[in-house]
């Protein structure tokens, strides 16, 4: 236990300590949250779906939550060589507890990241509709941030070099982001479009999200979380082996 | 305290290790002398857990690395070839995560990190960021952290790579002392025939996976009929010189220097 939690504390404590990048990642989601949400906020009122920021906000926080969680599994591949992940691999520690200290911290990084995110969208506007559903919401982006840890360790443990992290980043992680329905309803889409996003798990999250923040889930509440949480097990299983199956 | 028989690695059809034997008694300094590629950072990984042999015994203080690794884990300490610390941490975060690693006992762990980080001259930097480091104090850091769970092995791999003079003729004095004060074992790997000479008691040459002689500085001269260790190393290893194949590694490697990390 000790050694899941210092390996938590190590990844709080540099997330923390890194200002600049904080600051750096507030620039994408604001710029999804204002130039979207005032851009096409219009177009989307006059479509009768009320307003694109109140709509949009879940989806970017939905975002800042999956690529931080997702990038601390794939900094696996620059911390085996050049970081402190060999110093940990021969501690007299059982693999799967550097793992869950890992992956959880880098959960919980994502989910400060979602917060900080939230106060951003309440800044630039936006309302949630009740503040009791805010624990629910809290709910989703745990889920999200965790099915996406996980993921992030799958891919991370089995990554060789760095080419390798532009094509995760170009056919993975911006497709998971674009064809979540962060960014539009998941009603009347094209049959393939709406397929396709219905096997992307951010969809789940960044329903649960909407319904517990504006009220407006696709889903439903119960299937959003069910579906994440299979999910997340699922990818906290393989990141474990993949994690496990790691050589120096 | 390390024994070795037969020990072969092999990666696909390339062999890493083609069936080395060795001893190396408590209390002893061993070097690995070889060229690049020879088998050096193979042959400890296998001692150090981090990858099966394909065949042959291994014993590090009696016990068997593949059947117990964690009771071999708490018996070494190590220092890779790449570094391992964590930059954005503090020199003193850097050992309390390690001591908590390796289950010291917080008030043990917390006078061990004073004395060890006084003793490499660290200790008024304690509080700064590793990453404001020179490359000299980096792996005089990783080297006291390897002190810190009082292992009965150290290992050493290429430590020295990279440094200037000084800070080297420093790394030397400060392990040579600890392995008499506190006996610690030490293996270490280097391709500078000098160190090798100055530090260990005895050396083995490593080329092409093999053990091509061992023995102490002056029977390898001797063997050979050489007037220095350098001689006598191209003597045995010959003077075709080795490319290493470019593996992720490497490639990873050269992209740090890049970007000076």
């Amino acid at each position: 236990m000790a050694a899941i939690y210092i390996l938590w504390l190590r990844e709080l404590k540099r997330y923390t300590r890194s200002r600049a990048m904080i600051v750096a990642s507030i620039g994408q989601p604001l710029l999804y949250l204002l130039a979207l949400g005032f851009g096409l906020g219009p177009v989307f009122q006059q479509a009768g779906r009320g307003s694109y920021l109140q709509f949009v906000a879940p989806g970017v926080i939905g975002m800042s939550i999956l690529f931080t969680s997702i990038f601390s599994g794939l900094g696996l591949l620059w911390d085996r060589q050049f970081g402190f992940l060999k110093e940990t691999l021969v501690a007299p520690v059982p693999r799967l507890h550097i793992m869950i200290g890992k992956t959880v911290g880098g959960a919980t990084v994502a989910i400060l990241q979602g917060l900080l995110i939230v106060i951003v969208c309440l800044i630039a506007g936006f309302r949630p509709a009740s503040v009791s559903a805010l624990p629910l919401a809290l709910l989703f982006m745990i889920l999200v941030a965790l099915v996406f840890a996980g993921l992030g360790m799958v891919i991370g443990s089995r990554l060789q070099n760095m080419q390798g992290f532009q094509l995760i980043m170009n056919f993975l992680v911006l497709p998971i982001f674009f064809l979540s329905g962060a960014l539009y309803p998941l009603s009347n889409l094209p049959v393939a479009l709406a397929a396709i996003t219905r096997v992307d798990p951010l969809t789940y999250g960044i329903d649960g999200l909407r319904g517990a923040f504006i009220g407006a889930g696709h889903f439903g509440a119960a299937t959003d979380a069910a579906v994440l949480i299979i999910v997340a097990v699922m990818f906290l299983a393989l990141g474990a082996q993949a994690f496990s199956r790691i050589q120096i | 305290m390390i024994e070795v028989r037969d020990l072969v690695k092999t990666y696909g059809d390339v062999t890493a290790v083609a069936g080395i034997s060795f001893d190396v008694a408590a209390g002893e300094i061993f070097a690995f002398l070889g060229p690049n590629g020879a088998g050096k950072t193979t042959t400890i990984q296998m001692l150090t857990t981090l990858v099966p042999p394909v065949s042959g015994t291994i014993r590090i203080d009696g016990l068997d690395p593949a059947t117990r690794p964690a009771d071999v884990r708490r018996r070494f300490g190590i220092v890779f070839q790449d570094p391992s610390l964590d930059s954005e941490l503090t020199a003193w975060e850097n050992m309390e995560i390690h001591g908590v690693l390796y289950h010291v006992p917080r008030r043990i762990r917390h006078e061990r990190i004073d004395r060890l980080l006084t003793l490499f001259e660290l200790h008024e930097r304690r509080n700064s960021y590793v990453k404001t480091f020179s490359g000299g104090m980096k792996r005089r850091l990783e080297i006291a952290r390897g002190f810190l769970h009082t292992p009965k092995i150290l290992f050493l791999d290429e430590p020295t790579l990279g440094l200037d003079p000084q800070s080297r003729n420093q790394l030397w004095t400060h392990v040579k002392s600890l392995n008499e004060t506190e006996h610690v074992t030490v293996f270490l790997t280097t391709h500078y025939m000098d160190e090798a000479e100055r530090v260990a008691g005895r050396i083995a040459i490593i080329d092409h996976g093999k053990i091509v002689a061992q023995g102490s500085a002056a029977e390898l001269k001797q063997q050979t009929n050489t007037e220095s260790l350098e001689q006598a190393f191209l003597a045995l290893t010959g003077t075709t010189i080795r490319d290493e194949r470019a593996d992720p590694a490497a490639q990873m490697r050269q992209f740090a220097k890049m970007w000076r990390r």
